[in-house]
């Protein structure tokens, strides 16, 4: 009997690890920009190319940046998420329209509704560079010092806003 | 008339297209060749089992043409290294520094080789020693009698 203890320990515990392996999710890897400032961009809006929009107009606010595209399946999924945090005026949306044509970015909004106060408009991606976008839609949570504190990357889920989103949001707005 | 305008317009055709998707090695072989030898060495984000060398992803085109212009601004590869690893983390070297998140990756295949070779050195030594029988002089007469039946019997 005693002979068995050893192998099945061994068993066990390789079946807890790989069990806690599956519940990860290999494309969500850490950001390294958490806790560093924002990186400085400034591009023309989706609707309006004259006009720019600088992550500095924002010192001072708590807000969101979302990344997001026409061609984003996913980002179909995440919007009536992004509509509803909208609808509750708790923090500000700003969108990034991420390679995308302005176009069909204008048409998106038009047709599935705008949960942005404005969308600044990357064409070649160069921002999303600097932001370490590589799966849209990805969600930034800029506190008011203009640091990144949270990075969500996929579909924003009712669950990580409440759970993740709102109380971050709340605390960063008492500070 | 015609007919000779749609060759040509097919002739052009053909020689536009892998013409456009050369066009950057043949600018510059120099440094499309060291640009190369730097993406072998990341790893892209969107296929994430792929360098950015090998991805069609188009993020890994994006990345392998700011690389290009960090180079012909001369940047070191060093420099476009860290560049790389400050927007998407470690996650992106194929060979990720060794830190105190790291050490796992870096020593747990020698910590496995280790404890197998105590579990093994365990064993042998637990095991044993082989002892010497005492053959009495009428075992081995019933062995060689034995024996003799054996080979009789297969004649």
């Amino acid at each position: 009997m005693n002979r068995f203890i050893l192998p099945l320990a061994i068993f066990v515990a390789l079946v807890a690890l790989l069990a806690v392996g599956l519940t990860l999710d290999p494309r969500k890897v850490p950001s390294p920009l958490i806790g560093k400032p924002a990186p400085h961009f400034e591009l023309p809006l989706l609707q309006e190319a004259k006009q720019t929009f600088t992550e500095r107009d924002m010192l001072g606010k708590v807000w969101i940046l979302n990344v997001w595209a026409s061609w984003c399946v996913t980002c179909r999924e995440e919007h009536p998420v992004l509509l509803e945090l909208a609808a509750s005026g708790v923090v500000p949306i700003y969108g990034l329209n991420y390679k995308d044509k302005r176009e069909d970015g204008l048409a998106w909004l038009k047709g599935m509704g705008n949960p942005y106060k404005l969308s600044t408009f990357d064409f070649d991606g160069r921002v999303g560079i600097d932001y370490g976008v590589y799966a849209v839609p990805e969600t930034y949570v800029i506190d008011k010092l203009g640091v990144i504190r949270y990075k969500c990357i996929g579909p924003l889920t009712p669950e990580i806003v409440k759970d993740k989103v709102l109380p971050l949001v709340q605390e960063l707005s008492r500070a | 008339m015609l007919r000779l305008l749609a060759l040509l317009l097919l002739a052009f055709a053909t020689a536009a297209a892998p013409a456009k998707e050369a066009a950057p090695a043949a600018q510059d072989p120099v440094l499309e060749k060291r640009m190369m030898a730097l993406a072998e060495e990341l790893r892209c984000l969107v296929c994430q089992n792929q360098t950015l060398a090998d991805s069609n992803a188009p993020l890994a085109g994006d990345l392998r043409n700011q690389v290009r212009e960090k180079m012909r601004l001369g940047a070191s590869d060093a420099e476009i290294v860290d560049y790389m690893v400050a927007r998407y983390g470690d996650f992106v070297l194929y060979r990720p520094p060794l830190k105190l998140t790291t050490a796992l990756l870096w020593f747990g295949p020698l910590l496995l080789l280790a404890g197998g070779f105590v579990v093994m050195l365990r064993r042998v030594l637990r095991r044993r020693p082989a002892q010497d029988f005492e053959v009495t002089a009428s075992e081995h007469k019933r062995a060689a009698e034995l024996l003799a039946g054996n080979e009789a019997e297969r004649r």
